[in-house]
Parts: C-alpha cells; sequence; structure tokens
C-alpha cells in the first residue's frame, strides 16, 4: 500500500541524477510552472552540480567552471533544492522514497530517473590496472591529466596512451590524450573509425586527418588483455595492450571508449521493466512500468531502445514536466544525426546515412587530397502533403568528413521532406551556399539539440516567445528559444532564418551607420585605410551623404583616431568628437566636468596622491574612488579644467581617458610581491599593458584586469581582455565584461610567456579595433563573428589570414606615436580657447551651474529652467 | 546687398550694421567668425542668457538657447552638429536629443522646442539679437 500524501504537503519531485538531461528537467519545470504546485528535489551523484559533458574534452582548455550547467551552485527558485555529492542506493516503491549512500531518505510522489549511462568495459584480463580510465566524468578526465603528467615510468618522454574505441567517444578521448602531449594512439575492432555513423569511404578520409593529427590508428584489429607489470590486485600498472594477430603495444595509459551502458541498475533491483538491451523500459511519455516512476535521457529506453545524444534525453525531459502538467506530449524516436569537430576535423552524419532505404541513391563528392568525403543519400519523392505527386528527390541523409558547413542546412531538409533542387550536388560541391538560398519549409527543425523549429525561430522574430518583445537579433533569439546554445552546429542556419526574415519585411538586415553612410564600421575603416583619408570631410564626400551626425562623427573620428594617432583636438578631427572627447572630459548631469588622472594599475605613490587631493580641495571638487582602482574628481567647470590639468600634468599624470572610446584601466592584483599567494607580479604586468595600450582609440572602452593567481582578486575575466598568472606563464582570457549583460571571458592562450602574451594581445586588441561595429564590445563582437573564439584564436594565435605581423606593427605605431593628449592640450593656445562657459565673457562662469552639499561634499543642484541674468551683465568685446 | 534672414545669417552676404533688423533688435556681437569652427558651437552670454551660437560647413550661423529642455542643463553648444536629411540640427551632448539648428523643434518630438534668437554677421563678426517668437 502506498501512504497517502497528506494535504498540506505539496507533491513531491524527486530526480535522481543532476546531469545533463536532469538539469534540463529541471529547468523545464520552473520554465513551465509545474513547480508552482510541486517542490523538486534534484540528488546527484557527482560533486558538482551538471556540466556540459558533450563538450567535456573543452575542459583542460577552459576549465571546470565554464563547463557548469549551473554556475551558481543552486538554482534560484526555492521550490528547488539540489543535493550533490548525493548517491542513492536503492528504491523502496511501496515506502515511495528513495534511500541514499549516506543513510538518508528522500520521499517521493513522482521520482525521475535521469541517471544517465556508464562507459562501457569490455571483459578483458587486465582491465584493473593502474593507468585504466573511463572517459565519462569530470574526475575522470583530471585522472587522465595526473597519469600523463607522469609521463614513462622510465622518465624517457611523454607517457604512451591507447583508446580502445574508435567511435565519437573514443575519438573524443584521444583528442584529449592529444592535446595532454601523450603519444596516442586508436585501437578499432570494426574495420574504420565511427563505424555508427560513417561508412568506409567516409572512415578513411577521417583517419587520414586523424594520422595527420599524430594519432595511430588501428582499425580492425580486437583487444586481448591490458598487460601489466604485476596483478592489478598487487598494484600493478600499466604497460601495453595485448591486440588479436597484431604486436602489442606499450602504453601507460589505457582508455576504455568502447560504448555505454544505460545505468538502470535502480529501477532494475527495484522490480521495474528493463529493456532487453539495458535502458528502463518507459512509455511514450517516458513513464516505466510503475506510473510513478519516469525515466529519462541515457537511462531510458523509449519503446525498447536507448538514445546515447543529449538532444534525444531534453526532449524526454520536457515531455516527463509536461505530462506531470496533464500535457499530451510523446516521444516518438529522435534525430540521431550527429555532427562534431573531432581534433579539428568536421564530422557529420545524418538522417539514413547508410542508405537502408529500398530505392535510395548516393550522390559522394570526394576529393581524397583535400580529405573531403561527402555523400547525400536521397530518393525519388512521394506525394505531397496533400497526396498530389511529385517530381524530384527529397534527401534522406548523409555523411560530411572534412567539411560539414553544409550541415546545418543539410539536415532540417531530411526531416521536413522538401524537395531538393534540381542539382543537388550543388549541395555537396566545394563553395557551394546550396540551401542557404533555397527556404527551407517552417516546420523543419533548424537545431536538432533543442528542437526549434525554423517556424519557431521566425516567431521569436516577428512576435516574441512568451509575450517577450520580438528578438532583435541573432543574439536574443539564441537566448529566447535555445537554439544554437548547445552544440552549436546549427548557428549558420539559425542566423540565415533572422536574416531572411529581416529582409523579408523590408527591415533590412541594415548594417549601416546612420543615414549619411551606407557602410559598417569595420567598412570605413577599410576604406579610410585604403584611400588614406585624413578628415571627416574628406570620407563624408567619398563614401556618404549629407554633413554627418553624431553617430558616424565620432566614429570617423575614432577610425582615424586608430590609423593616424592624432590629436582628438585637432582642427580635422576636433568637431566630430562627442562632448566627451571634445573636452577630454566626462560631461556630468549639471553640466560640468569630471577629471580621471591616469592610475596605471591603480598603484600610486602617497606624493601623488597628496597632489589629487590638494587639487581637489583647491577647486572644491567632489572625490570618489571608482570602481576602476582610481580616484574621479567631479564638479569641474569646463574653464576650470585647464587650471586643473595643469596642476595634475606638472604633477606627473596624464589623462586617464575616462572621456574616450579607449583603454580605460588595467585593474591589478598586489600579486606576487605581497601576497602569498602570487605567483607572477601582476602589478607590473598591469602597469605595462596599461601604459601600452593608453589612448588606443577602439570601437568601444576596453578594459583589462591582471591577477597574480587563479584566486582572481583583480576580476580579470570580467574585463575585456584578462590575464591571470600561473605557474608556468600568464593565461590570457578576453571577451569579458561588466555592465548590463555580464560576461566572463574566455580562454585564448594558457601558459604564455610576457612577451608571446603581449604578442598575441596587440593583435587581438588591433584585430577588434579594426572589425568591430561601433560601440561594440569585445564579448558581443567575438560572438559576432563566424566561428567566434574559435575564430579569434585563428587569426590570433594561429594566424591563418596572415595578418600577425601588419597587425603588431599597427600597434607598435601606436605605442610609438602616443602623447598626452592633456599635456598637448596645455601647450596649445588654440585648442585652450574652447575651454570658456561663454565665447565672449571667458572670465564669467556659467551661472546656469551650482551645487548644494552632502556628505561634506558638493552635489549638483538641478535647474528647472535657464537662469535669466538680466542685461546688466558686462560682457566680453567681440573679435 | 540682400536683406538677412534673421534665423540665418550668411556670412559671404554680410551687410551693414542693424540695417533691416536693426530697429527692434539690440544686436549684440558675439565673436568673430573665424573663432567659430565650422560645425561646432560656442555658448555665449546675451542679455543676461546663456545663447549657442553654431556655424554650419557650408558657413551658415544659427543662434539657440544653451539650455537643453531634456537634460535641463545649459550645454547645447557642445553638441555634435550634423544633417538629416537636409535639416541642419545640433545633437544634445547630453542624451543626443537633436534641435533643428533654424527653429529649434526637436526632430524627434515636435512638441518641444528651444528658443532661438536672430543673428547675423557684420564685417566678419557674429552678432545675436532678439529671442525670436
Ligand atoms: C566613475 C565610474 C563609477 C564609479 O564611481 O566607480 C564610472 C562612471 C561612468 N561609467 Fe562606468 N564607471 C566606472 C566603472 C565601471 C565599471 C567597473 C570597472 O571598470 O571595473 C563597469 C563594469 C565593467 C565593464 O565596463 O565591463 C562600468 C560599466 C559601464 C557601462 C556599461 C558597459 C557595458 O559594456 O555594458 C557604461 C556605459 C557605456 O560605456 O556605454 C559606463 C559608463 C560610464 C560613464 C562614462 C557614463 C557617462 O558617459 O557619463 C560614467 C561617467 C564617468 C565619469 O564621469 O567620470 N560604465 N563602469 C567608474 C570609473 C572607472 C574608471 O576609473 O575609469
Ligand atoms: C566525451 C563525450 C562527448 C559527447 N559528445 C556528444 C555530442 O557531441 N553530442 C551529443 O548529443 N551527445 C554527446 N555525448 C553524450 C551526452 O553527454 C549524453 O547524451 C548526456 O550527457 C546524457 O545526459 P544524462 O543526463 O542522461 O546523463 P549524464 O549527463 O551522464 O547524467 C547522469 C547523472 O546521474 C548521476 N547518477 C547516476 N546514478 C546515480 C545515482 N544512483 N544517484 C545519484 N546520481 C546518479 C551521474 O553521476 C550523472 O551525473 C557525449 C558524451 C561524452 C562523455
Ligand atoms: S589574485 Fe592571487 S596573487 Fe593576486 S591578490 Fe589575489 S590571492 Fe594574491
Ligand atoms: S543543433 Fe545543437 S545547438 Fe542547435
Amino acid at each position: 500500500m502506498s501512504l497517502t500524501t497528506p494535504t498540506e504537503r505539496r507533491p513531491r519531485v524527486v530526480v535522481v541524477g543532476h546531469g545533463m538531461v536532469g538539469h534540463r528537467f529541471v529547468q523545464a519545470a520552473i520554465e513551465r510552472g509545474l513547480v508552482e504546485t510541486h517542490d523538486v528535489v534534484v540528488l546527484g551523484e557527482e560533486p558538482r552540480p551538471a556540466y556540459d559533458r558533450v563538450a567535456l574534452t573543452s575542459f583542460f582548455e577552459v576549465g571546470a567552471e565554464a563547463l557548469s550547467l549551473l554556475p551558481g551552485g543552486a538554482y534560484d527558485d526555492p521550490r528547488v533544492r539540489l543535493r550533490t555529492g548525493a548517491e542513492v542506493t536503492g528504491i523502496d516503491r511501496e515506502a515511495r522514497e528513495v534511500l541514499l549512500a549516506d543513510g538518508t531518505s528522500e520521499p517521493f510522489d513522482e521520482l525521475v530517473l535521469a541517471t544517465g549511462a556508464a562507459p562501457f568495459v569490455p571483459p578483458v584480463p587486465g582491465r584493473d590496472l593502474d593507468g585504466c580510465f573511463v572517459y565519462r566524468t569530470l574526475e575522470d578526465l583530471e585522472a587522465i591529466r595526473e597519469a600523463a603528467g607522469r609521463g614513462r615510468p622510465d622518465g624517457d618522454g611523454p607517457a604512451r596512451g591507447v583508446v580502445i574505441g574508435g567511435g565519437l567517444l573514443g575519438l573524443e578521448a584521444a583528442h584529449a590524450l592529444l592535446q595532454l602531449g601523450v603519444d596516442t594512439h586508436v585501437v578499432e575492432m570494426a574495420p574504420r573509425l565511427m563505424p555508427v555513423q560513417l561508412d568506409d569511404a567516409g572512415g578513411t578520409t577521417l583517419v587520414r586527418h586523424i594520422d595527420a593529427l599524430g594519432v595511430q590508428v588501428h582499425t580492425g584489429i580486437a583487444t586481448t588483455e591490458v598487460l601489466g607489470d604485476a596483478p592489478a590486485e598487487d598494484g600493478g600498472r600499466v604497460t601495453g595492450l595485448g591486440l588479436r594477430d597484431a604486436e602489442a603495444l606499450e602504453a601507460d595509459i589505457v582508455v576504455f571508449s568502447a560504448g555505454i551502458r544505460p545505468r538502470d541498475a535502480l529501477a532494475r533491483e527495484a522490480g521495474l521493466e528493463t529493456a532487453e538491451r539495458g535502458g528502463v523500459l518507459v512509455d511514450e511519455q517516458c513513464r516505466s512500468s510503475d506510473a510513478h516512476v519516469w525515466a529519462v535521457g541515457e537511462c531510458a529506453a523509449p519503446a525498447g531502445r536507448m538514445y546515447g545524444l543529449v538532444a534525444p534525453g531534453y526532449t524526454m525531459a520536457e515531455i516527463v514536466v509536461d505530462a506531470l502538467l496533464g500535457g499530451p506530449g510523446a516521444f516518438t524516436g529522435a534525430d540521431m544525426s550527429t555532427k562534431l569537430k573531432l581534433m579539428g576535423v568536421d564530422v557529420a552524419s545524418f538522417g539514413d546515412a547508410f542508405a537502408t532505404t529500398p530505392g535510395s541513391l548516393e550522390l559522394v563528392f570526394s576529393d581524397a587530397v583535400g580529405g573531403l568525403y561527402k555523400k547525400l543519400v536521397v530518393a525519388e519523392a512521394g506525394p505531397d502533403a496533400d497526396g498530389a505527386p511529385q517530381e524530384g528527390y527529397v534527401l534522406l541523409g548523409g555523411i560530411l568528413v572534412g567539411d560539414a558547413s553544409a550541415y546545418g542546412v543539410l539536415r532540417p531538409m531530411v526531416s521536413s521532406g522538401m524537395l531538393l533542387p534540381d542539382n543537388p550536388e550543388e549541395l555537396i560541391l566545394p563553395e557551394s551556399r546550396g540551401a542557404l538560398q533555397l527556404g527551407l519549409p517552417d516546420e523543419a527543425v533548424v537545431c536538432s539539440c533543442n528542437n526549434v523549429t525554423k517556424a519557431g525561430i521566425l516567431t521569436a522574430v516577428s512576435d516574441g516567445v512568451d509575450g517577450e518583445e520580438p528578438c532583435e537579433d541573432v543574439a536574443a533569439v539564441k537566448q529566447c528559444t535555445k537554439a544554437g546554445s548547445t552544440c552549436g552546429s546549427c548557428v549558420g542556419t539559425v542566423k540565415t532564418v533572422v536574416e531572411e526574415y529581416f529582409a523579408s519585411v523590408g527591415r533590412e538586415v541594415d548594417r549601416s551607420l546612420c543615414e549619411h553612410f551606407a557602410l559598417t564600421r569595420q567598412e570605413l575603416f577599410d576604406v579610410v585605410a585604403v584611400h588614406g583619408h585624413r578628415s571627416f570631410d574628406d570620407v563624408v564626400a567619398a563614401h556618404g551623404t549629407g554633413r554627418g551626425c553624431d553617430i558616424c562623427k565620432p566614429t570617423v573620428a575614432s577610425v582615424l583616431a586608430s590609423q593616424l594617432n592624432g590629436h582628438v583636438l585637432a582642427p580635422e578631427t576636433g568637431a566630430l568628437q562627442d562632448t566627451n572627447d571634445a573636452y577630454l572630459a566626462n560631461i556630468q548631469r549639471n553640466g560640468t566636468y569630471s577629471v580621471v588622472p591616469r592610475i596605471p594599475g591603480g598603484e600610486i605613490t602617497p606624493e601623488k596622491l597628496i597632489v589629487i587631493g590638494e587639487v581637489a580641495r583647491d577647486f572644491g571638487l567632489y572625490t570618489k574612488i571608482t570602481g576602476g582602482q582610481r580616484i574621479d574628481l567631479f564638479g569641474a567647470r569646463m574653464e576650470e579644467l585647464p587650471v586643473i590639468w595643469r596642476r595634475l600634468v606638472d604633477a606627473g599624470f596624464e589623462s586617464g581617458h575616462a572621456y574616450g572610446k579607449s583603454l580605460r584601466t588595467v585593474k591589478s592584483c598586489v600579486g606576487s610581491t605581497w601576497c602569498r599567494y602570487g605567483v607572477q607580479d601582476s602589478v607590473q604586468l598591469a602597469i605595462d599593458l596599461e601604459l601600452r595600450y593608453r589612448g588606443l582609440r577602439s570601437p568601444h572602452k576596453l578594459k583589462g584586469g591582471v591577477s597574480g593567481c587563479a584566486r582572481e582578486c583583480a576580476e580579470a575575466r570580467g574585463k575585456d581582455f584578462g590575464v591571470i598568472a600561473t605557474e608556468k606563464g600568464w593565461n590570457l582570457y578576453v571577451g569579458g565584461n561588466g555592465g548590463a549583460t555580464p560576461r566572463h571571458a574566455e580562454l585564448l592562450v594558457a601558459d604564455v610567456d610576457t612577451e608571446t602574451l603581449v604578442r598575441y594581445l596587440d593583435r587581438f586588441l588591433m584585430y577588434y579595433v579594426r572589425t568591430a561595429d561601433r560601440l561594440q564590445r569585445t564579448a558581443p563582437w567575438i560572438e559576432s563573428l563566424e566561428g567566434g573564439l574559435e575564430r579569434v584564436r585563428e587569426v590570433v594565435v594561429d594566424d591563418v589570414l596572415g595578418l600577425g605581423t601588419e597587425l603588431e606593427e599597427s600597434m607598435a605605431r601606436h605605442v610609438e606615436g602616443y602623447f598626452d593628449e592633456w599635456g598637448a592640450t596645455l601647450e596649445d593656445p588654440d585648442k585652450l580657447a574652447r575651454f570658456v562657459s561663454f565665447v565672449n565673457a571667458p572670465g564669467m562662469p556659467d551661472p546656469n551651474i551650482s551645487f548644494s552639499t552632502e556628505r561634506g561634499q558638493i552635489k549638483p543642484s538641478t535647474q528647472d529652467g535657464p537662469v535669466d541674468l538680466g542685461a546688466t551683465i558686462p560682457v566680453g568685446a567681440a573679435r | 546687398m540682400t536683406a538677412l534672414d534673421e534665423r540665418a545669417g550668411r556670412a559671404d552676404e554680410t551687410s551693414g550694421p542693424g540695417e533691416e533688423a536693426g530697429a527692434t533688435a539690440e544686436w549684440v556681437p558675439v565673436c568673430a567668425l573665424d573663432r567659430l569652427d565650422r560645425e561646432r558651437g560656442v555658448a555665449a552670454l546675451v542679455h543676461g542668457r546663456a545663447v549657442a551660437v553654431f556655424r554650419t560647413h557650408d558657413d551658415q550661423v544659427f543662434a539657440l538657447d544653451n539650455h537643453c529642455p531634456y537634460a535641463r542643463a545649459s550645454v547645447l553648444a557642445r553638441g555634435i552638429v550634423g544633417t538629416r536629411k537636409d535639416t541642419w540640427f545640433v545633437a544634445s551632448p547630453m542624451l543626443k536629443q537633436p534641435f533643428d539648428l533654424r527653429t529649434g523643434v526637436c526632430l524627434d518630438d515636435p512638441a518641444v522646442r528651444v528658443p532661438t534668437y536672430a543673428v547675423r554677421v557684420v564685417d566678419g563678426v557674429v552678432e545675436v539679437g532678439d529671442r525670436l517668437p
């Protein structure tokens, strides 16, 4: 007999397993309102909340935090409780509770099993030896890293590793070994790599790519045993791998990646039905043989079949939430299409890749030299939706190796059953823009990870989702539909759909700057560089119309400044500047200005502090420590700016460019000089970087930070460029910001020395200065690039465009050409002449400005209208 | 010499002082035209009011009240001067609202207007006259 639920208690959903699918279940429960009526308790055995297992291999590059799906460690919603490190050991279906390894229990009304799968380790002798691993969790990767770090036992070179299994996951594991510098082999029993996804020709093409990377592939070979220096019980360690009909391989590390098995033991022991080949047997609603127990993700077997991909798991999670809310959702199979980048090689396999459909035909393009293999499987079209016969072919599936750029458009064509164009081979010929112009039908699933159709994207841009405003751009669509946010393979197609929509409603995807220039900032940058323009007049005459405005003028000024290094107040550019640049100070609400001297890295001597204090006192300025580790003096009248700066410049200060779209601050922590944890001199580097990039005019403001160790006290990852000291050098992160949409910077390169760091930073910043849009900070700029951060890395680190030297040279020109704007202004009577409140009464302070006091300092008083002084004030002479 | 449009003095059509408008206006000399950069403004004190005087690229001169009704601060002279279609305007330096240099009307909200002043250029000197209705 089941216990009756006390009426005052809210029904409780217990989720076992906090992996990718368990997490999605909770998200859906919150989003769809299941938590309005139910409490949710999540029990996860791993020591941390769910993380992106699909991207596991990037762990060495980005670290655990970046992979986390729940960076805060807990759900914001108080009705959801997450317990990590909580292994469930049994289900008591009678008592309606689950039992945990620590002896506690959790009662449930509904139980959702999301326990995932475990790597299958074939029963070969020696599989327990020290040095044998699987590849599934962050802990596995950490252990592998440690073993790789030990090198060979004889100290003679890097560790040797063998991956057993040449499927998708095995190649991921091989990639990880390669990254760790391990001498890597892959042993696959089947005659080719990725036997589930690729045909022989595709597999062969892939082997060539992978061989070229230095991984030795052995296909068609079975493993007989793992060899060790002693039996496992006696602490024996791996020494090699015995193979059938082939010579044994020497090895220090063995990674088993021979498939996965659903983790269905809990269900099995509780007497629930399981599928023949493993997995909790569930119906279309993902309900097990107990009506209150559900299973989702890799541990579930709807209709007897388990799915080893994340997208079907997400669908199941949504369906169970739907079912618990009384909805009709049903799981009717899943798209097993795969696209991945394996060690830099594009591989995709989708639909009926093996042409098993009767009557299907294959269209193959293969270029062994270029390492390309592309196959489309097509069939004659049947009748259309209304039963009318159709002429032509439909796409059933395909395989792409070496270049999978067409995947984004091809896969949706399969599920939608649309007719192929007359010459379908165009779709796989190199350089083909293919179906981009084909127009997918609305029901085509564009993002298979998140099951978003073209119609779903169109709704998001035309009407908005869930009462939200319509999405303005791809980034917004990603956020509100989740399309493109998991494996990323569909982003190109999402972008095309969005752009086609905007074009179709006549809202040109207008990237022009303003009515005067039908160019983007990047294009403007290029034409200025190509034609060598030196003034706004030249630029607008040659490439624009009218006389410009508050949008294009500062943009042109910034472009000219980055290329010419002139003074911002030079006659050609003075009238182009925003008021802040025009007066080399930030305007405040009452028309006064703030004064921010540069304090590189936040380091300042007592003498200089005293000067700032004296200046503030003598001019009666409001003084505040900024969020950028320096001091801001507020309330200076325009005519006071030169006098104030005279004092500051004489004391050795220079402009802090708080007013410019340019480098603000490079924040530092105290670093190895004082801090007991510091491993590098972060203050010195911060000062050096701030002095190097000061004055650099850029599309938006730029900020940097340098921390002396991983504790990150300088919050460097919140900056456009952030540097974090490591034992071996510096890690460089790019694309962070605070503000309204905070972003953590992401790792660009690790463990580089100072010289390399500066070189990459020079390239990164110049590339940004050249190609970003107006007022686009580094994070959205990186996102806007095709390929995102990976693209930045290609350009900056791998130098695929061959631009490296040029970018470095233009930075060198900037560094050489730098001078202090305020210092130069003070020496130039023409420029100083502008710093008066009234041109005909230079000594007269603007009577519209007045102050009151608060907490012992001044504050602006607001004016309701202009102050009328009457006609009695004497005015100065003209001319 | 032709009569001056009181709202826009053309520098190349300068005439003697006070010809037409002189009857009612007390013209206040503000500065030499040379001191006025093209497409920039300066603030001047005229009859006790802060007035923003602008010179366009084609050397027309305009005068608006310096007070921005949005920012409630005396700042318009520090805005960027440009065109929208064929209309000259200044963008308030504070929050960028555009004001028509001829009429003082806000281009984004015709209900808002800043006062304009008569202005002319006489012998290379910019003079500001009465506030216009
Ligand atoms: C003074 C200061 C606040 C303070 O009292 O601490 C400040 C004040 C202003 N901030 Fe800020 N920000 C200040 C630190 C920050 C920080 C913190 C930091 O740098 O570590 C942030 C978040 C970090 C970031 O930028 O990523 C910050 C995010 C912003 C943003 C949002 C940027 C974004 O990308 O979303 C703006 C708006 C903008 O630039 O378009 C902004 C804009 C402004 C402006 C310039 C607005 C303006 O044009 O009038 C403010 C005028 C400064 C002045 O008059 O001197 N301020 N601002 C800080 C000056 C730091 C310095 O020494 O230069
Ligand atoms: C290297 C690698 C690359 C991959 N690449 C792709 C890819 O490109 N595309 C793709 O679609 N899929 C990929 N996958 C597969 C994808 O990661 C899985 O499909 C997905 O993680 C399944 O989610 P899940 O929640 O069902 O299982 P999991 O993410 O494994 O989560 C299950 C969780 O339950 C916990 N658990 C198990 N038993 C218990 C218990 N008794 N008590 C408490 N907690 C328990 C586990 O510790 C685990 O945290 C990849 C997997 C790996 C390992
Ligand atoms: S980041 Fe590290 S070195 Fe710098 S202050 Fe913090 S703990 Fe010390
Ligand atoms: S298909 Fe994976 S994110 Fe869209």
